[in-house]
């Protein structure tokens, strides 16, 4: 990373920055040679944010969706990192649950929508569940492979100075699956970010994903969907940087680009 | 010939063979068994210096790893100051082949690492006492990634002695690690070895480096393996490489290992340079040997003068 010229680093603004002009400019273009009445230009879109923004409801649904994934979230990691390490570790455990865990995973977290609403209505818990559902199983895969990609030599080396069970787990087992654990999380947080606007756009009446599907029942305003697609890329774009933030960190960046 | 004569570990009619050596997870039946270990009886003496050579994949990875107790034997035992070993030990400290340094703890935890239930202040003035016999002063705070292989390998003699075990099983340290680096390794293992008087199990498939750093080199067999011989090199240290001593126990090394005559011309081992043929010495009957390893003579052969030096 260090070696980056000043050119390099001028390129690496410069070039997407020139896509992007290249992109909205052709948008606008398509728009003005077609002549749609509903689908907006750039232009369109800025204004609509703009609206949003004044009319206060942006602020208020992006902290929306943002509680919501965060609490699904969270509560994934705190059921899928335990959960994923115990079966990772516990053979046996392993071999009674993985087949459930992985007939569960392929089904889209969108198909547990009646459910979330059957069983928690319209209400916020609808949209959590789901969140959970969808960041549960990465979570879980991750920490469980993590375990049993531990290298034999550290998990030898633990049992020859004979440490105690839990400094096993915190100083080897738990830093050792760190990175992969890490990983999950990321993917688990790009899931959970899809799967939020859905779940909003069904299940409840604020947020991102109802703020598009809003606009558009509720008059034509294809200005303001637009305009709640890009706040959506912009955040989920946002997390995952901060995400990947926690690959820098000393304690796990041997697991990374090696 | 050895400090002392007290046997310290002694190996008992030890056989072992394998059904699959990875954990069964991945799928619960293995191959037929593999026979790894035949009948290997073997007495250590307290503070030698042992080296156990012999063909790649013959076992003798496998015999320490039974000795240090991380795997069962089929038959026999083996017993340490008299005791069964029931499995691995704090008193004994094992040295892995690939490195088991912890990438995720600094050079200073790592070496820390047998040392957790010691005071803060004992455990901070021995971790810095082994990272300066190391010599590793002022990477204390580095993590293994920002390190090169033979440092990592450092770090790894430093907690195993930190832990201050009595035994070390070396299983090819520095096999990984460049020509020169190892030499000097060997070089700084020896004076640790002569310093810390500790009973080292050393496993190698490499002829000189046994020789040059063992009292007796303990010849394996082809798989399933067993004690071929056992070869003294009752050479004082620091050790010349071209002593007639030091020739002899080669030679007699290679001869027992299967290639006679190749003792000073050609190490049967694949990717390592063999040392070249000497000045005072004619070249060795090349063609046989060359046979007898079947491939040709490496061409490129490291000077002789470089394992002088270590």
């Amino acid at each position: 990373m260090g070696g980056e010229t000043l050119r390099e680093r001028v390129e690496t603004f410069l070039l997407p920055a020139a896509v992007a002009v290249v992109v909205l400019c052709g948008w606008h273009a398509a728009v003005a040679v077609s002549g749609s009445a509903i689908f907006p230009t750039p232009y369109a879109v800025l204004l609509g944010m703009y609206e949003l923004l004044m009319q206060g409801v942006l602020v208020k649904y992006i902290v929306a969706s943002l509680f919501r994934v965060a609490a699904g979230f969270l509560l994934a990691l705190l059921v899928g990192v335990p959960l994923g390490l115990l079966l990772g570790w516990f053979d046996r455990a392993f071999r009674a649950f993985n087949p459930a865990i992985q007939m569960f995973r392929p089904i889209s977290p969108i198909a547990w929508i009646p459910v979330a609403i059957l069983w928690f209505g319209v209400s916020d818990l609808a949209p959590v569940f789901l969140i959970f559902m969808a960041s549960l199983f990465p979570i879980t895969t991750a920490a469980m492979s993590a375990v049993q990609n531990i290298r034999l030599v550290h998990l030898r080396a633990a049992r020859n100075f004979r440490v105690g069970r839990l400094t096993v787990f915190s100083k080897v087992v738990f830093p050792a699956c760190l990175p992969q654990i890490i990983t999950g999380v990321r993917l688990a947080l790009g899931v959970a970010w899809l799967v939020v606007v859905a779940a909003e756009m069904i299940a409840v009446n604020s947020g991102l994903g109802y703020l598009i599907i809003d606009a558009r029942n509720a008059g034509m305003r294809y200005d303001l969907v637009v305009a709640g697609m890009i706040i959506i890329g912009l955040i989920g774009l946002a997390l995952d940087l901060l995400v990947r933030r926690l690959e820098q960190l000393e304690e796990v960046r041997w697991g990374f680009n090696r | 010939m050895a400090p002392n004569h007290q046997p310290k570990i002694d190996i008992r009619g030890l056989s072992t063979s394998f059904r699959d050596s990875r954990r069964s997870r991945r799928n619960g039946r293995g191959a037929d068994d593999v026979h790894v270990l035949r009948d290997v009886n073997l007495t250590v003496r307290e503070g030698e210096f042992l080296c156990i050579v012999g063909p790649s994949g013959c076992g003798k990875s496998t015999l320490l790893n039974i000795i240090a107790g991380f795997i069962k034997a089929t038959r026999g035992e083996v017993f340490i100051d008299g005791r069964p070993v029931t499995g691995p030990d704090p008193r004994r400290i094992f040295i892995f082949q690939e490195n088991g340094i912890f990438p995720w703890l600094t050079v200073e935890e790592n070496i820390g690492f047998g040392l957790l239930d010691a005071k803060p202040a004992e455990r901070r003035e021995t971790v810095a006492h082994y990272v300066r016999v190391v010599g590793l002063n002022g990477f204390e705070r580095a993590y293994p990634h920002a390190l090169s292989g033979g440092m990592k390998q450092r770090v790894e003699i430093a907690r195993a002695l930190a832990a201050n075990p009595d035994v070390l099983y070396m299983d090819e340290p520095f096999g990984a690690l460049d020509f020169l680096t190892r030499l000097r390794m060997r070089a700084e293992l020896v004076e640790i070895w002569q310093r810390e008087k500790k009973t080292v199990l050393f496993v190698t498939h490499d002829v000189d480096e046994s020789v040059q750093l063992a009292d007796r080199v303990v010849v394996m067999s082809q798989r399933p393996a067993a004690v071929a011989d056992i070869v003294g090199v009752d050479v004082p240290r620091p050790r010349d490489m071209d002593a007639p001593e030091m020739l002899r126990a080669r030679e007699r090394i290679f001869e027992v290992m299967g290639f006679a005559h190749a003792g000073a011309g050609h190490a049967p081992e694949e990717g390592r340079p063999a040392a070249a043929p000497e000045a005072g010495q004619p070249a060795v009957s090349q063609a046989p040997a060359a046979a007898a390893v079947s491939r040709p003579p490496v061409a490129a052969a490291a000077p002789r003068s470089a394992a002088k030096g270590a």
